[in-house]
Formats: C-alpha cells, structure tokens, sequence
C-alpha cells in the first residue's frame, strides 16, 4: 500500500529539499516566524515546506481542509503526542549501542517496542473519532488502519504485551547492611513512609517542601546495580527467556509510511503550536477564501511576528482591515512616525504568504489571492553609502522589480525615498507609484508624501491614526477615515469606561 | 488539627498577596500609625497586623467571631502570651541546636529531620499541657474549640505512637527495601519496607527459608559502596521526605498560632495604648449590608490621635440608609480627617476589633475603597485628568454593592465645569448600584444638584466655621454654602493684607 502525503493532493510536485529562504523574508519578519516554528524541531526538516508557496489555489485548498483537520483539538492533541513518541523510539533505538548489560538492552528495546504500538493504537484511535474532512487525513487513517490490522503488527502487540506482563509481575526485596547485599522475594511488609505520614496526618494542611532528592535516572547501569539484577535474573528466570527469544524475532519493527506521516504532520503542528497563544489571547485566524480576481479584503488583520512578541509580554495587539474594490490595486499608507504603517505593510505581505502556504492566515475573516511572486522594498537604515549611490542602488532594485513584477504580483513598499530631500522624493514617488500602477500588481506604499495618497482611483488611501483623547498616544490604527472629534473630557471618561452606558455595564448589581 | 482563630473555618495566611489598592488605602487613611501603635516595635506583629487589617471580613457573624476572641485576650494575657511562647521557643532551639534540615542525602535528611521533630514534639507536650490547665477559662468559640481539639488530638497514646516511630527510624538493623523492575529492567520503586516486629533473629526471620542471592562489596570498591550508598538513599528518599513533611507541618501548625495571636496581641498593645491616654473604645455591632445602618458616636480619627496623643475633635454621623454622604464647607475644617475616621473605624470593624468611638453601628462594606486627590493631580496639567480617571476606572472595577468608596476631592484636576460633570455621571450611577460613597467636594454646583434628594438618600455634611472665621472642626447635617473659605486660608497664611 502506497504512503499518502499530507502536503500535497496526489499528482501535484511536492516540496524539494533544495527550496531556499525567498529573498523577502527577511522584510516581512517572515524569517523571525519560520525560526520560531521550526525551533527545536530540526530533525523534521520543515524548512523547504515553508519556503515553498502554492500558486494552485486547488492545492491550497486541499491543503487547507488538512490543516482544518488538524485543529480540531483531539487530532492535533494525538498527531502530536505521536510525533513526540516516534523520536522517543529512535532515542531508545539509537541507545542501545551505548549500553553494558545485555537484560538492561533488551529492556531498552522492549520499551521502544511498547512505546511505538502504543502511539500508533493512540493515533489511529483518535483518528477513527476524530470527524475528518480532508482527503489527506482520511487517506492516511486508511493506511494505518489497514497496517494496524495486518498480521504482523498484530502478533508484535501480542508478544509485547505478554512479555512486559511477565516483567512487571516481578517484585524483589534488597536488605542492606553495611556494605553487604541480599537479593530474595518480598512478605508483604508495609510501607515505612505510609506509616509515618498516617501517624503524622493531623498536621497536614496546605502544601510543604518535597524533600525528596530528585533521583537521576541515568540510561545506565553501574556494577552493583548489574549484580543484583543479576540476582533477579537468578530467582526469576522465565520472563528474562522470554524477553531474550522476542528481542530477537522482532529487530526491524518501525513502519516507513508512520515514519513519513510523523514528519509531514509537523508541518502544520509546528504552525499551529506557534499561533496558540495567540488564539488563547484572542486573537482570531481564519482560512483564507482564495480568489482569482482582486477583490481582496481582510477584516481584524494583524502582523503575526509582533503579535507574538507582544502577547507574550500581555501587550494589546492592533488589527486593522482593508479591501479592494474595483479597479483599486495600491493602498497608500499616510501618518505619524511610529504609527503602525510598516507593521500593516508587513502583516499585508504575511497574511498573503500565509495563505499561499494553505495555512490559516493571522485575520477574522480575510479574502486573499495567490501572488506568483511578491516583491518587497524596505529602505535599508544601516546604509552609510554616499547619498547618490544609495539613491542608484535603490533606485535599480525597484527597476528590477517593477520590470518583473506582473498583474499578479504583490509589493510591498516601505518608506523607499525618506532619506532623500522633499521635492525629490516626492517626484520620485510619484513616478514610481505610477510605474506599479501601469504593472497591475496589488501593493502596500507606506509613504510620509500625503501627495501620493490621491493619485488616481487605483489608488486607496490609510492614514495611521491617533488617539483623538491623547494626541500623543499612536493607536497603530490604519483606517480610510479620519477619527472623529469628541469633547475632551467627555472623551476621556469615555476612554476610561466612565459614562453612565459604560458604568451600567461595569458595575454588578 | 488547626488554630483557627481568626476564621472560623480557614487558616490566616500571613503572607497572602495585599489585595487591590492596598497601599492607597494605607496612604489615604493613615494606617501605617494603626500598624506602629499594634506593633508596639515588634516588626513581625506589625507585618500580621498590616495583613489581617487589609484583608477585612464581609460578614457580621465572622465579625462576631473575631469580637469574642479578643475579648479573651483581653482578660487572659498571660495565658495567651504563654502560648504564643511556643513558636518562639521553637525558633530559638532550630537556631541554637542547629535544628533544621540541611542536607542533600535522604540519609542526611533522614537523620536531621528525626532530631527536629523530637524538638518539636516536646513543644506539644508542652502545648497540651497548657490546655489542660486553663481550657476551661476561656468564653469564645475560638478558643473552645483550639484548647478541645489540642486535647482530643494529642492524648498520651499518640505521643507513645510518635516515639515508638521516632525509635525505630534510626534504622539500627540495616535498610529493607523493596523494588520492582521499571523501563530498561532498571530497579524502580526503590521503597523503605518495615520489617514485622518478631522475637527471632531478623536474618533468620526474614531469610531463613526463602530463595536468596547475594554479595558483599570488597573493601577496597569504594565505587561500589558509593553505588550501593546510592540505592539505600533512594530507598530512604521516601521515608525522609514524609519524616521532613511531619516537621515542617507541625513546625507550620506552631507559626500558625503564632501569627493568629500576634494580631490579637497587637490589638492588645493598642487597647492598652488607648486605655492609657484616656482614649474611648468600642467593639462595634455589624449588620447585614443590605440593612444600610450606620450611626457613630464620638468617632476620632485613631491615626492622627496616636500622633498627637490626644483625641481631637469627635463628630457623631447619622447615616442610617444614606448612600451619599456630600462633605462640603471650609478648607482645613476637618473634613478630610472625618473621611479617614470613617474608612478607618471600617476597616477596624470589619478587621474584628473595637473602633475609635463611643458606638458604632453599621452595615458591613464590600470592601472600602479611596479615591483621594493626588499631589500630582492639582496641576491641571494635560494629562493629569486622564489619570485621576484611570484610577478610578481601576476602582469601579472592584465595586460591587454595599462596597464604601470614600472619594476626597475626585474630578478637581480639570476645571470645575467638567470635573462636575463628570462626578455628576459617576456617582449617579454609583448610587444606582447600591455603592456607598463619602464624598468631600467644593463643586457647589454638583453638591446642590443633589439637594432634591437631601430627605432620602443624600446626606449633606459641612464643616463649621464660626462666624469670626475660627473652625471648630465640626462636622454637621448642612447644605453646602457657594461662598469658598479658601480665602480666609490664604489670609491666615500671608496676613489679612495679602
């Protein structure tokens, strides 16, 4: 039976090992992202998935009702737990080698052996409840199912278990006095320490110190420790035997379709984990509707890198919307310093990125296309060259992207002549921002020239706005309109949920 | 077994996070002098006293409660203070004995923690005593029940249980240990076994005829003693974790006494305190919250009589079923020291104890909160309005009905118009909500917006001021007046010619 991909619908490319970071993830913090979710999961090799987008909006949603799948908390919760179980499994394996005593390796191996089953009976069961919707998923639990039912799996279970029963049934006393060892059955003497706290009990309340010296389980074994289960081995003979005869017969154990879901499925957990504070914050994501023409919009949009920095440290995150209508293709961005303009750039070029990965997208509702290429300029602060030669290099960057852009590219324009002298920039932005009108390609212009923001109907106009109560707090809010103007005092009541509708609410009756 | 006697039904928790506001309510009403007066230099009966004084009870019969037991102490001192003896004594022996349990082995931990109990041990015998000598003296209900269950608990057949464990732990005989095969066939469940008492020889005993196998580690392995070291203290880890556990319990049951006494003996020291200057106090009778009652006679402000040594000037209130009591009149007349007297006889009431007056009676407050002008506030400066409004948007976010909001000049970081309009607003909405509110303002025009109400639930309090211009620090039922005093401040200040 054929190993089914969640990547990928069959007959569509998967991605290639030899994939390379995009030119532009370093502008949209997209870098920051991709290293946050793949931390310590090198040994997946996630980093070519998430440096492949789609341009097939029927992949991306295939791929999307895979990764709806995955949400749903108990596939997620058991996909997961088997991932984890599988590199526990190679742990175990790879220890073997390093170890002395021969029943202290086939003991090791045995719980490789019971680790495995036991994650893949968990998986399959989860999955067989779990309302799977996605024909990546459902193709995957049909495979397991069938390798669960062969017989070879099933006579592994079988000895398994009846082996480990055999060990676990045996029970030994160790009596120590002075530097001398005896090794012999146990006669049901009580638990000193029971003793001790049922006489003691009547003080007990609330929560002491554990006084308990935390016990350093090495995967090792030192010579006393060898002698005396040398000495189990010698009152308990039968369950070593069968131990020996099962380690034998079954050497080769793991699966290559189990070994190949565990690594794809990280694709979207690790994605997934990455965001869940973020949802447990509130904040919202959705699966982006795709479309082919350019009436695209999002609601509750945010840039996920700063969110996740800032919701770890209990901070508010600012969402903003946007849409295009018609023959609007370029949003240019006006306002203060500080205001939250590149932020919205920036979580305008993820969210599309996003989307093109089949992942769900850091929006409430978003309606989102496929770029074939994205294109990003963002003015370099740590450039020391002389203005002229700064002014050239950047000036053939943005030739370079606008003779490659295309009607179905996406740029994103950051700032690009705020180094250069006023009338300047503001011929040179004009020119530019004409050129990206003539290519047809959807962009973001975040610019300090309001003169830009009316250059014709393709042309959309934001304004970062600020608190109308406080001139001095940015509210990070990019909005077409400006805010209203209320009075003062009454603003500010307002502000601090002080009005009589605000009170009614507050206070309890 | 518990102490119980500052709740009937839970502990104290002496190092319990300080609720909400706390330090502005300490800073507002003048607590810290409470705390100095109870503490009588004994830091540590201040920190308790600070702490049960800033988590108040909400309920009349937990107020009641508290009420017997310090009457007790007030008339038993030498037994409480022989009880509160104890805990001292057994600081002071783990200091002087090295008690305590230091160690990083089980073996170690084990032995440490042996000595310490048997310290402890005889500190109850001690305790036990006390109770069978003077149990029968005692009225409240808290103390009947700590003497009776001190009695109950610790008769003469659990101390010969406690020693005949004490004994044996010293393990003369060699460990036993029992153990079970974990992941990778290593030994798990390493657990310390209690050999049955039998009169034969252990060995024979216990080896005699089952299946046994064995070694002894050569002299010179010292490797393998220390390995076998290692097993025996994983045996012992169990054992010298629930030895350790009993000592630290009790030794928490002694400091449990030992902080619910502290506060009532602060509260002693400040009795006495009172007693000496010639200063009234009376144990307050609480009410239900919803009753609305509150009437004081001979209310004093306790913090600035403990810094004077005197009383100053005491105002009766009758507020029976008010929820809005407006303060108005001269500047410097007294009406900022009646809003803290106030907070102040609050939160002694609800804390347990007797308040600075001749009587009071009053429903309990959910919780009393203050809202006074800060020095930063007065400058109008942009920026200030907007956090006066801040901290009381924090406040309303903790009121609930019957909470006691005492506001001092609130909304007087913007101009008069506004800050009015806004105060107008809030207390509405306040009032509506069942939050009572002591309100020292000099917004005339807010104060008469609510003289339609001055025969239901708005009170109306002015300071005096004499005609000749001297206050009396008076505080009587009076509709504000539109002429401001503060001229005749500024006067006295920079002569009459100014």
């Amino acid at each position: 039976m054929s190993v089914p991909s969640l990547l990928a619908p069959p007959g569509f490319p998967l991605p290639t090992e030899e994939a390379a970071e995009p030119a532009y993830f370093g502008d949209l913090n997209l870098d920051q992202l991709i290293a946050a979710v793949t931390a310590g999961r090198r040994a997946y090799r996630l980093q070519p998935v998430f440096y492949t987008p789609l341009h097939d909006p029927v992949a991306v949603q295939w791929r999307q009702r895979v990764a709806r799948d995955m949400e749903h908390p108990a596939v997620l919760a058991a996909v997961g737990a088997f991932s984890e179980a599988m590199g526990q499994v190679h742990r175990y394996l790879r220890m073997l080698a390093d170890l002395d005593y021969h029943f202290h390796k086939a003991g090791w191996f045995l719980e490789a052996v019971r680790r495995y089953i036991q994650a893949a009976q968990a998986l399959a069961e989860a999955l067989q409840a779990a309302p799977l919707r996605s024909e990546g998923l459902r193709a995957f639990r049909d495979y397991l199912g069938s390798y669960l039912a062969s017989a070879p799996f099933r006579q592994l279970a079988a000895e398994t278990e009846s082996v480990s029963r055999a060990l676990a049934a045996v029970r030994y006393c160790v009596h120590i006095m002075g530097d001398s060892v005896r090794v012999r059955p146990c006669e049901n003497e009580p638990d000193h320490a029971a003793e001790v706290e049922r006489t003691f009990a009547r003080f007990r309340r609330g929560e002491v110190k554990d006084y308990r010296v935390p016990v350093y389980v090495r995967s090792g074994m030192n010579h006393i420790e060898g002698q005396i289960l040398d000495c189990v081995v010698r009152l308990f003979p039968q369950p070593f035997a069968q131990l020996d005869a099962y380690w034998q017969r079954h050497t080769d154990f793991v699966d290559a379709g189990l070994e190949a879901f565990a690594q794809e499925a990280q694709f979207f957990i690790a994605y997934l984990e990455t965001i869940a504070p973020l949802r447990d914050a509130g904040l919202p994501f959705c699966y982006p509707e795709i479309v082919t023409d350019r009436e695209i919009a999002a609601e509750e949009m945010y840039d996920l890198v700063l969110a996740l920095k800032l919701v770890a440290s209990d901070q508010p995150v600012v969402r903003n919307d946007f849409a295009l209508h018609g023959e609007e293709r370029i949003f240019v961005v006006t306002g203060p310093n500080q205001g939250g303009k590149t932020t919205f750039a920036r979580a305008f070029g993820q969210i599309h990125y996003l989307a093109a990965l089949g992942l769900p997208v850091p929006a409430r509702r978003a309606r989102l296309f496929l770029p074939d290429r994205i294109f990003t300029h963002f003015e370099r602060q740590e450039d020391v060259r002389h203005a002229r030669s700064k002014l050239e290099d950047d000036l053939l960057r943005l030739k370079a992207i606008l003779d490659a852009a295309t009607a179905d590219s996406l740029l994103v324009m950051n700032e690009i002549f705020a180094s250069t002298a006023f009338e300047d920039a503001l011929f040179l932005g004009r020119e530019v921002l004409q050129r990206i009108v003539a290519t047809g390609a959807v962009a973001v212009f975040v610019t300090f020239l309001s003169e830009l923001a009316a250059l014709g109907p393709q042309v959309v106009s934001l304004v970062g706005q600020v608190d109308p109560q406080n001139p001095a707090v940015r509210t990070y809010r990019i909005v077409r309109q400006p805010a209203n103007g209320l009075a003062y005092a009454l603003a500010l009541a307002e502000k601090h949920g002080l009005t009589p509708q605000q009170l009614e609410r507050r206070l309890p009756r | 077994m518990r102490v119980f006697l500052l709740y009937p039904d839970s502990d104290f928790d002496p190092q319990a996070s300080l609720p909400w506001q706390a330090e502005a309510l300490e800073q507002d009403l003048g607590l810290p002098t409470v705390y100095d007066a109870m503490a009588n230099g004994d830091k540590y009966l201040r920190d308790v006293a600070r702490s049960v004084l800033l988590h108040p009870l909400d309920d009349p019969a937990l107020i009641r409660y508290r009420q017997a037991v310090m009457q007790d102490v007030l008339q038993h001192p030498e037994v409480v203070q022989a009880l509160y003896r104890l805990p001292l004594e057994a600081q002071r022996r783990k200091r002087e004995q090295w008690l305590g349990i230091f160690s990083r082995s089980p073996s170690g931990i084990l032995s440490s923690a042996v000595d310490l109990l048997s310290m402890l041990v005889e500190l109850l015998r001690a305790l036990k005593t006390l109770a069978d000598q003077h149990a029968a003296d005692f009225a409240s209900e808290g103390f009947r029940r700590f003497f009776a269950a001190v009695q109950r608990e610790l008769d003469a057949a659990y101390f010969a249980e406690v020693e005949a464990h004490l004994a044996a732990l010293k393990l003369r005989k060699g460990v036993l240990l029992s153990a079970e095969l974990g992941p990778g066939n290593e030994a798990t469940h390493y657990t310390l076994r209690k050999p049955e008492a039998s009169r034969k020889p252990i060995l024979k005993q216990v080896f005699g005829r089952t299946p046994s196998c064995g070694f002894t580690i050569p002299p010179r392995d010292t490797h393998g003693s220390q390995a076998l070291g290692a097993i025996r203290d994983r045996g012992l880890n169990e054992v010298a974790n629930a030895v350790a556990q009993a000592a630290e319990h009790i030794d928490r049951f002694l400091k449990q006494l030992q902080a619910e006494l502290a506060f009532y003996l602060g509260a002693a020291n400040l009795a006495a305190r009172l007693a000496a200057w010639n200063m009234p106090w009376a144990f307050p009778t609480p009410l239900p919250p919803d009753t609305g009652a509150l009437e004081i006679r001979g209310l004093y402000d306790l913090g600035l009589a403990l810094m004077q040594q005197q009383r100053g000037v005491p105002n009766d209130l009758q507020a029976n079923g008010k929820g809005l009591v407006i303060i108005t009149g001269a500047n410097r007349g007294g009406k900022t020291t009646f809003l803290r007297a106030v907070g102040l006889a609050y939160v002694l009431m609800q804390a347990g104890l007797f308040v600075p007056a001749k009587a009071m009676r009053a429903s309990v407050a959910s919780g009393v909160f203050t809202h006074f002008k800060r020095e930063e506030d007065t400058t109008m400066e942009s920026g200030k309005f907007d956090e006066e409004l801040a901290r009381l948007s924090a406040i309303v976010e903790h009121l609930r009905p019957h909470s006691l909001l005492l506001c001092n000049e609130s909304f007087s970081a913007t101009n008069e118009r506004e800050g009015a309009a806004i105060a107008r607003q809030v207390m509405d909405m306040l009032l509506a909500h069942g939050v009572r509110v002591f309100f020292v303002t000099h917004f005339y025009a807010f104060a008469q917006a609510y003289r339609a109400r001055a025969e239901e639930d708005v009170l109306f309090l002015r300071a005096e001021r004499l005609p000749d211009g001297r206050r009396t620090f008076k505080l009587r039922p009076a509709l504000p007046l539109s002429t401001s005093f503060a001229v005749d401040v500024y006067r006295r200040v920079f002569g009459s010619g100014a």
